[in-house]
């Protein structure tokens, strides 16, 4: 069978004064599919969601979504997607309860219909109680729960999230995570952008790696982990055992150990899918290491970008902007 | 976590033909909405020309004097006009605002008439405006100027008023999404207060160094001013003025036209562009 896409782009280009935001962006998201695009703040990620949502037209390149050029069909793009996260917002002015019922009036729903819908979204997203209040009075994950709700009034061909957890809570993470998974189970297709490998491996079908307006990488999850690698790290209870520890991790790894006294810590990068956490532990127990602590952990952007391409960036700001 | 559906299983249907009366009664109804919430806003907006009035009028209009009539009788109408022209400062603050506050472009992501949301702004600005004219009205008539002339001139006074405000937040409303942010439209729009000033709306233009009444009388706030005044029968139009201030209402009625042939136009065209490029 052959597979459509519902989002398509070819060397997208886009330029913001002196900040080159795309350079030749490639994406392909199967139909019914969750892609994941992962990359640090400036990365590029907001200038394709914008571009792909027709808020911003792109310099070159071209872009289908749900198989609507995004410049000349722009109207039909509209009528196709959900949109919500990072690059748009409700109206602070107006309740959480109003706020739907206008989009929902906007989105062709007729009185009552609207209002049942309104009420059916408040619950879903834990925000009946808070329904009648101005939404600028809500706590940054309640927004986002009303933004996505917002996003979700009618069933989207589409769905842009941008950043959609970037700053939550655990509990909001996880209602827009189920509502994720909920979606792409009933046959949405999800384009996500994000900041976190976790997240993207927890949701995405396929993860597109961008680095300075252009895909580095692409793949499932399970793909790039394994180019990635996990960091194993290891806790010794004293200093001396330290040069012991590092020797076991760099025979298991075969990367070079990283040391860290003051907090005598040693840790590697292990691209061995197979390497488990208790045969770090059972090893480093033969050699007569002192063990406090052990831990096997997919690595942070930050590592995971210092793998794939070779350099720190530069863009990379782990406390994103509010 | 309740089993509500998450999505419909079917959508509404798209309308058919025009979406722009719906949608625009949509976004009116938004901003009716916002003021309920909010209407500090507007209660501080209209009571400005009253206290206007009561400075003008009793602290500044005793050392006034405008030859043939009571000052504050020539007062009131001006400053129903400078009320009107305000649709500038509101409009293009209504505009920054969403802009801002990323709401604008969540409008712009759904399939909606591209003239819906500046249409829907303007339109709640035509509706608190002809309820904001009231209170200055009455403190006017309290103060003593008089409708003198018919009651069907007058209601054409109040009619040139709510098109002339009309017109100018589409003007705002195009300046406010070229400016994208709350508070450097806050200045500007501060900024706007000059613009009365400038014009026959607080004072006649015959005393005026001539190059300056050139100017207040070329200045669309003044052939309103004398619209008024003239349609409420309050003081003749000064027959040796400029154009538009020595045909006041053709002049009124010319300068909307303008303004909305102009703003309309760019102001659609600007809300489906972005701006942002």
């Amino acid at each position: 069978m052959e597979t459509t896409y519902a989002v398509l782009s070819e060397g997208l280009e886009k330029r913001y004064g002196d900040v080159q935001a795309l350079r030749g962006l490639d994406l392909a998201v199967a139909e019914g599919t969750v892609c994941g695009v992962l990359g640090p703040n400036g990365a590029g990620k907001s200038t394709a969601v914008r571009v792909l949502t027709t808020l911003t037209g792109p310099d070159g390149g071209s872009a289908r979504v749900a198989g609507h050029d995004v410049v000349r069909e722009a109207a039909a793009v509209r009528a196709a997607i959900g949109v919500t996260g990072q690059s748009t917002s409700i109206d602070g002015e107006l309740s959480g309860r109003q706020n739907l019922r206008l989009f929902a009036r906007l989105l062709r729903y007729r009185g009552a219909a609207g209002h049942a819908r309104a009420e059916e979204l408040l619950e879903r997203f834990g925000l009946t109680e808070a329904a009648g209040r101005p939404a600028r009075t809500y706590s940054g994950g309640m927004r986002r729960r009303l933004d996505l709700a917002v996003g979700l009034l009618t069933r989207p061909q589409v769905l842009f999230l941008d950043e959609p957890t970037t700053g939550l809570d655990p509990h909001s993470r996880n209602q827009i995570w189920a509502a994720v998974r909920e979606l792409a189970g009933r046959g949405t297709t999800v384009l996500l952008t994000t900041q976190y490998l976790e997240e993207a491996d927890r949701l995405a079908d396929d993860i597109v790696l961008i680095d300075r307006g252009r895909a580095a990488h692409r793949g499932t999850p399970a793909e790039l982990k394994a180019l990635i690698g996990a960091y194993a790290e290891v806790v010794v209870a004293d200093t001396s055992a330290l040069g012991a520890a590092a020797a076991v991790l760099d025979q298991l790894t075969g990367a070079e150990p990283v040391l860290d006294h003051e907090h005598r810590t040693v840790g590697a990068v292990a691209t061995d899918p197979t390497l488990t956490l208790p045969r770090i532990v059972r090893e480093l127990d033969a050699a007569g290491v002192p063990v406090m602590d052990a831990s096997l952990r997919p690595p942070t952007l930050d590592e995971a970008f210092l793998r794939l391409t070779g350099r720190e960036d530069t863009h990379t700001v782990k406390e994103p902007a509010a | 976590m309740s089993t509500t559906t998450l999505v419909p299983e079917h959508n509404p249907e798209p309308a058919a033909g025009g979406t722009l009366l719906a949608d625009g009664l949509a976004m009116t109804g938004r901003h009716l909405q916002k003021i309920r919430a909010a209407p500090g806003v507007l209660i501080l907006t209209q009571t400005m020309p009253i206290t206007m009035l009561l400075f003008f009028g009793y602290v500044f209009g005793s050392a006034l004097a405008v030859p043939g009539q009571e000052y504050r009788a020539f007062l009131v109408p001006g400053l129903l006009a400078a009320t009107a022209a305000n649709g500038l400062m509101t409009g293009m603050f209504m505009a920054a605002q969403d802009c801002d506050r990323g709401v604008m472009d969540r409008f712009r992501t759904l399939p909606m008439s591209r003239a819906a949301v500046p249409l829907g702004a303007t339109a709640s600005e035509l509706l608190t405006t002809a309820v904001g004219l009231v209170p200055l009205t009455l403190v006017g008539l309290a103060a003593g100027w008089r409708i003198e002339g018919g009651a069907a001139a007058a209601l054409g006074a109040f009619g040139l008023l709510l098109l002339f405000r009309f017109a100018t937040s589409w003007a705002g409303y195009w300046l406010g999404l070229l400016i994208r942010n709350e508070e450097a439209a806050g200045q500007v729009g501060s900024a706007t207060f000059v613009l009365p000033l400038l014009s026959s709306a607080y004072i006649p233009t015959d005393g005026m160094p001539g190059w300056l009444r050139a100017v207040a009388e070329w200045n669309p706030i003044s052939a309103l001013a004398a619209a008024t005044r003239d349609l409420f029968g309050n003081a003749a139009p000064v027959a040796d003025a400029a154009w538009p201030s020595a045909h006041p209402v053709a002049g009124t009625l010319a300068w909307a036209a303008v303004l909305l042939a102009v703003f309309v136009p760019l102001t659609v065209r600007r809300y489906a562009g972005g701006g942002r490029g």
